[in-house]
């Protein structure tokens, strides 16, 4: 009888502890990406909180560019010169095309910072993503995927989401052309293109960008926003330099602030 | 153009080095003439040099013909200088090289009598005073000089006060006596080639397994990686070859970005690549040897971690950087690079991380303007139709991927023009780029190759999407 109740008391060790951490999600962040935006930041607790995943959809194909640039801004607003690890398949260069550096450089951001890795197909994405994810010392991993992910089911999912968390590493899922699914992602956005501000001679302005709040395990969902990025100041910004807003009510709830403009 | 060098039949027949090949043709119609190449002379000294490592490891380049080995301890082999000198004879000849040769107490006595001795002499010490002045290799004035004062020999201007010599050829002219006659140390600057770093095991019975294999590979990782830390070296490619008993061998190589001396992420890289293999390490009948050979070696000081840990993170992302190159292929982890072109498609370069450059500045954007360049490139253009003013109003609306859209707002033309300097054809088209913004807001960078004036229907490619 003796053997048996030393594993026992193991296991009632083992549960006493992780209830004592609060457990996988409720562990308070060691950080937060942040667009540089205050009321945006304060809206979903801080920032997008590093060591945990986070999704961006664009639904419609013609909006990757969008998901894919808002990702890769947040990432690329960190001091420093940790790596942007950015992982996508081999046929992403003919579908949503190739990343373009001096494109990023106009942006503001630093492509030295970017470490590109081209995976055959899904499966190998994946498994690249689970040893990135892995490695402390990135800005954020960028795992860019096309159409449906039948490979990142929850289990998947939770794989990398408990990697990210170990490592401290920040899990930025691009899920382009697909409809946002369940998943155990920190927060998940639907990103589209916003029309810019004209500039003289109606010409386009600043990047523009609609985002939709679908999901956030911190709080209620469903806030929209509109920012603009302001490669000047590195940050994002509801306000340009035209002036020529649409007004913000300022009686309106501080979460559904950012629908405002969309 | 002058001979630089003849063979003995040539010489017996009265041709000279330095004699102008005119000349020399009008002695001998039939004169074989081969272009002199220095380099390729020095190459093969320096093969030579390499094959006289046999006799003593401090062999010394005495350029363009000679060399000079240091065999202080190493004749015994040969059993004694006599057997040294004749076994370097007989493989000289054997490759068809003429050989003069000499021993000397002093690297530049041996030098001097192997390159002055014209007369014979009972013993070294006769042998180096009777050289002429002509073995100190002063200035050809300064020997004339000598000679016209009645000092013919080494021996001669021995037996003078040094401080004249000194004085009136100057202290190089001294210094060159004193190490001729071995007053002065005539020290020799060996070529020395680092021997490769080589860890190999051979078995008696035939390793049968391949996870044996491996695990005696990782020991062979172990020591040669021993031998780098003595050397201050680390390895950037490792090469792994497995020798099968029926003669077949497998060669597994992988690489790092960095010199590295960690015996267990070399070998971590090596399991990545054996579980990529399309075709796995086969022992067949087993494996009778097996070799580890680092063939790229770099300098790698002892290290220390840092105590903010910076530099343990960016080992980190080396190391991942490795791991994904060794198993993906090394061209599928990039960095990116600028060009310098104004081509868009050219102006990056994706280049292996293992390999990639030190980064170099990117164009910085302009204050308050928007970017001109996209966030996507498509390479090759996709072709779209336009409806546009004929013949360079802005697009009114295209046609992409079987969606139309409609532009509200447009910049352009940003008129970039083919690099006409680098191609005979004027190096192609033109090409009129715009800025577009459709109703959804979605930005594009379209452009129309070509001028009107240059091709009468200039096709529309859409080249880049903007955040």
């Amino acid at each position: 009888m003796r053997e048996s109740i030393h594993p026992l008391a193991g296991l009632r060790q083992r549960i006493a502890r992780i209830a004592a951490s609060g457990g996988f999600e409720s562990r308070p962040a060691e950080g937060w990406l942040t667009s540089g935006h205050a009321r945006f930041d304060e809206a979903v607790g801080g920032g997008l909180a590093v060591g945990r995943t986070h999704e961006f959809f664009a639904a419609d194909a013609l909006d990757a560019t969008s998901a894919a640039a808002f990702a890769a801004l947040v990432a690329l607003r960190t001091p420093g010169k940790a790596p942007l690890i950015w992982l996508r398949t081999s046929d992403a260069g003919r579908r949503s095309g190739h990343i373009y550096a001096p494109g990023i450089a106009e942006l503001g951001g630093d492509p030295d910072r970017l470490l590109l890795v081209e995976a055959a197909d899904p499966k190998m994405l994946l498994a690249c993503a689970n040893d990135a994810i892995r490695c402390a010392g990135s800005a954020a991993v960028i795992v860019e995927s096309w159409g449906k992910f039948p490979l990142l089911d929850l289990t998947a999912g939770r794989r990398l989401a408990l990697g990210a968390r170990d490592a401290g590493t920040t899990l930025l899922m691009l899920r382009l052309n697909a409809v946002p699914a369940p998943s155990v992602a920190e927060t998940r956005w639907g990103v589209t293109a916003a029309a810019s501000h004209a500039l003289e001679a109606n010409a386009p302005g600043a990047p523009a960008f609609d985002l939709e709040l679908l999901r956030w395990r911190g709080g209620p969902a469903g806030t929209r926003w509109r920012l603009d990025w302001n490669h000047d100041e590195h940050s994002f910004g509801e306000t340009t330099l035209s002036g020529a807003l649409l007004p913000l009510p300022a009686r309106r709830a501080m979460a559904s602030h950012g629908a405002a403009a969309a | 153009m002058r001979l630089a060098s003849v063979d003995p039949a040539a010489l017996a027949v009265g041709l000279r080095p330095g004699m102008p090949l005119a000349d020399a043709r009008a002695q001998i119609g039939e004169l074989a003439v081969v272009a002199h190449d220095p380099v390729l002379d020095q190459d093969w000294l320096d093969r030579l040099a390499q094959g006289c490592a046999r006799y003593t490891p401090l062999v010394a380049l005495d350029a363009p013909d000679g060399l000079i080995l240091d065999i202080a301890g190493a004749e015994h082999l040969y059993d004694g200088e006599a057997g040294l000198v004749a076994d370097v004879e007989m493989r000289f000849i054997r490759l068809g090289m003429t050989l003069r040769h000499a021993l000397g107490p002093t690297a530049d006595a041996a030098r001097a009598l192997a390159r002055y001795q014209a007369r014979p002499a009972p013993d070294e010490a006769q042998a180096i005073r009777r050289l002429p002045v002509a073995a100190l290799e002063l200035e050809a004035e300064a020997t004339t000089a000598l000679v016209r004062a009645g000092l013919k020999t080494i021996g001669d201007l021995a037996s003078r006060p040094m401080a004249n010599l000194a004085a009136r050829f100057g202290a190089d002219a001294a210094m060159a006596l004193r190490r001729i006659s071995g007053d002065a140390p005539s020290p020799l600057d060996p070529r020395i080639t680092p021997p490769p770093v080589v860890a190999e095991r051979r078995f008696a019975e035939p390793l049968g397994s391949s996870a044996h294999a491996v695990k005696v590979l990782s020991e062979l990782a172990g020591e040669a990686i021993e031998d780098l830390g003595g050397r201050g070296k680390g390895g950037r490619h490792f090469r792994a070859t497995f020798f099968r008993s029926d003669g077949l061998a497998r060669t597994i190589a992988i690489e790092t970005g960095h010199p590295t001396r960690d015996a267990g992420l070399v070998m971590r890289l090596f399991a990545e690549r054996m579980d990529g293999l399309a075709d796995p390490l086969d022992p067949g009948f087993g494996f009778d040897m097996i070799r580890l050979a680092i063939p790229r070696l770099e300098a790698l000081g002892a290290s220390q971690l840092r105590l903010e840990g910076g530099a343990v993170k960016e080992a980190a992302i080396d190391e991942l950087a490795d791991r994904l190159a060794t198993r993906l292929g090394r061209g599928r982890v990039r960095r990116l690079r600028p060009a310098d072109t104004h081509i868009p498609e050219q102006a990056q370069l994706e280049l292996p991380a293992i390999d990639a450059p030190a980064p170099l500045p990117w164009q910085a954007p302009e204050p308050g303007e928007p970017p001109t360049r996209p966030f996507h490139l498509f390479d090759p253009p996709q072709p779209i139709e336009v409806i546009a003013e004929v013949p360079d109003g802005p697009p009114q609306r295209f046609r992409w991927r079987r969606a139309f859209h409609a532009i509200r707002r447009y910049e352009g033309p940003e008129r970039i023009a083919a690099e006409w300097w680098r191609r005979r054809d004027n190096g192609g088209l033109t090409r009129d780029y715009y800025r577009v913004e459709d109703a959804q807001g979605r930005r594009y960078w379209l452009f129309r190759h070509g001028l009107y004036d240059e091709k009468p229907d200039p096709r529309w490619y859409i080249h880049g999407v903007f955040a």
